[in-house]
């Protein structure tokens, strides 16, 4: 199944990757070959197979409980491209409708 | 006790010398920077981050236990207080952690200190690190040769002597097939038994820390000390670790599962005749053979390709060039912060799998590809359980080749994703895994065996590893043993 280079344009996008033009057509077809490749999973009986996420141990896992452990505010921002007043920079989130 | 004579020693045995005084602490952890083997580094590049002072102030403050004075390499993926932990990506450029991951942690507890963080492909995608933003990884046996990947150098400075032990991550082979490569031993524990707490996420429900070694009995020691519950990992299993001290006891009782249909064809012949040899010995030290069949491993890679890359595009959504790591400056609005900032920062490999990943879990392909992928990680886990409840532990190839050259597999994605076809299926099951050098081919290269085992069946595998070690890969190994600083022959 070949994926239109318009199909991949949008997948980038929900991802939040731009694709330049002249890499488009090779993306589209590595993509594909993939997908063409999962098409094996259709010869294999899953009668009976319910959706595994992941190998959970037979004795089950305990309660994700919080322990109040955590980073202090300044090392969460040490790392940060850019900081003030102890909140991350960015550039404006809504446009500015005053003139 | 110099650094010309310590950096062939195992880990437990610079630990021995450590504690009786035959060397010092700094001696020890210097052994590979200062002896011949760092030669080596210049042409093998296993190395990303280093810094003397780090290995220097490690030393000082090393602990007492049972890796006392041990230096230990650490993937690049692994949080580290006095290093870097960039991932080889470009996003994560000079990225410091504020904490140590906890297998980090128990490994300094237990003595050992970091010298270095090794070289991978960027956020462990891939099987040959080639994709790392600091240039490849060559394999010390022959240098226009891949490693393997994505913990390609970790793998390769076990090899040629930087360190005894080192760390790195296996998401679908990552650990075995890079030992495999470098004819190093490298053990995949069972999912949960070693923490994630302070590895990079790249696909939650697969990733799982393991270790690279010289020698079977290093495997048990780094074992012991890292795996257990970690009230910091959820997912860790919350019973105490199986005791793997009797990993020296023998193969006598134990049956190993021969599923020959896997190599009947598609695998090079060198890679058979391997098993063979393990077999062989396993035979010969007691084991019995019990003849099955598996399910091919096409499914897995299928099943994993999916899963792995959706879980990848979620975990690697956090890299948006505000709290940390690389951001595109000049962006005028928060959605092309986010843009230029990923599109410059990742790698065209990971954009390729976020990509992919973003495709099978988007409305429309949720059902066609995520969940299907995941009702056949189901029945894969199922088939696992099926033959291993015929036999203690499975023997088959850890890749299809020998390892490939630099180059020959980079253009073609899905070529690349097909040699990790035999590891991928312990993965999705949540078993553990072990590569275990079985002696060079004719031309030199290492060739291994994977050995398989039931959840928490890490003592068998170290037991059938040690049963293989005993009698043919110390000859391998030997050459770094015995011979004078000539091992491996640089070619």
């Amino acid at each position: 199944m070949a994926i239109p280079p318009d199909e991949v344009r949008r997948i980038a996008e929900l991802a939040r990757l731009e694709i330049r033009d002249e890499d488009l057509e090779r993306l589209a077809h590595d993509l594909s070959a993939v997908l063409d490749y999962a098409q094996v999973l259709r010869r294999l009986d899953l009668a009976g197979c319910e959706p595994l996420s992941f190998a959970p141990p037979e004795a089950g896992l305990r309660d994700d409980e919080p322990d109040g452990r955590g980073l202090s505010q300044a090392d969460a921002l040490a790392m940060a491209p850019e900081t003030e007043g102890g909140f991350f920079v960015l550039p404006p989130v809504v446009e500015n409708l005053e003139p | 006790m110099s650094a010309r004579e310590s950096w062939r020693l195992s880990a437990r045995a610079l630990a021995a010398a450590v504690e009786a005084g035959e060397c010092t602490p700094l001696e020890a952890v210097n052994c590979g920077w200062e002896g011949p083997a760092v030669a080596w580094e210049r042409d093998v590049h296993a190395v990303a981050h280093a810094d003397p002072e780090a290995r220097a102030a490690g030393a000082s403050s090393a602990a007492g236990g049972p890796l006392r004075g041990v230096p230990v390499v650490v993937k690049d993926n692994l949080c580290t207080v006095d290093y870097p932990t960039t991932c080889c990506s470009r996003i994560l450029a000079g990225y410091h952690a504020p904490y140590d991951a906890t297998v980090v942690r128990r490994l300094r507890a237990a003595g050992a200190v970091v010298t270095a963080k090794s070289n991978m492909d960027e956020f462990a995608m891939g099987s040959s690190t080639e994709h790392s933003c600091y240039g490849p990884t060559r394999n010390p046996w022959e240098l226009a040769r891949v490693p393997g990947g994505s913990s390609g150098g970790s793998a390769a400075a076990v090899a040629y002597g930087l360190a005894p032990l080192a760390l790195g991550s296996d998401t679908g082979g990552s650990v075995r097939q890079p030992a495999a490569f470098c004819g190093v031993f490298g053990l995949k524990p069972t999912y949960g038994r070693l923490s994630r707490y302070g590895l990079v996420a790249f696909a939650s429900s697969l990733d799982q820390v393991g270790f690279f070694a010289r020698h079977t009995g290093d495997l048990a020691v780094a074992y012991a000390a890292l795996a257990g519950p970690d009230p910091w990992d959820a997912t860790t299993r919350p019973e105490p670790a199986p005791d793997v001290s009797d990993w020296d006891r023998g193969v006598e009782d134990l049956r190993f599962g021969w599923p020959a249909n896997l190599w009947a064809e598609g695998v090079q012949r060198e890679v058979v005749e391997g098993l063979e040899e393990a077999a062989a010995r396993l035979e010969r030290a007691g084991a019995r053979r019990v003849a099955l069949e598996l399910l091919p491993g096409d499914y897995a890679v299928a099943a994993y390709y999916l899963v792995a890359t959706a879980e990848a595009s979620s975990n690697l959504a956090r890299f948006d060039g505000v709290r940390y790591g690389f951001r595109e400056e000049g962006a005028r609005d928060v959605r092309s912060l986010y843009t230029r900032s990923r599109s410059e920062g990742f790698g065209p490999e990971v954009r390729r799998r976020i990509l992919l990943g973003t495709y099978a879990l988007s409305a429309g392909y949720y059902d066609a590809y995520y969940l299907t992928a995941q009702r056949a990680r189901a029945r894969i886990r199922q088939e696992y359980r099926a033959a291993l409840s015929r036999c203690d532990f499975l023997v088959m190839p850890v890749a299809p080749t020998l390892p490939f050259r630099l180059g020959e597999k980079l253009d073609d994605p899905l070529t690349m994703y097909l040699s990790d076809i035999f590891t991928i299926g312990a993965n999705l099951a949540g078993i553990p895994g072990l590569s275990a050098p079985v002696g060079p081919a004719p031309g030199g290269l290492p060739r291994a065996v994977q050995l398989l085992g039931r959840e928490d069946g890490e003592g068998v595998l170290l037991r059938a590893a040690r049963a293989i070690e005993v009698r043919g890969a110390r000859a391998l190994l030997g050459r770094a043993h015995e011979a004078e600083f000539a091992w491996p022959t640089k070619r």
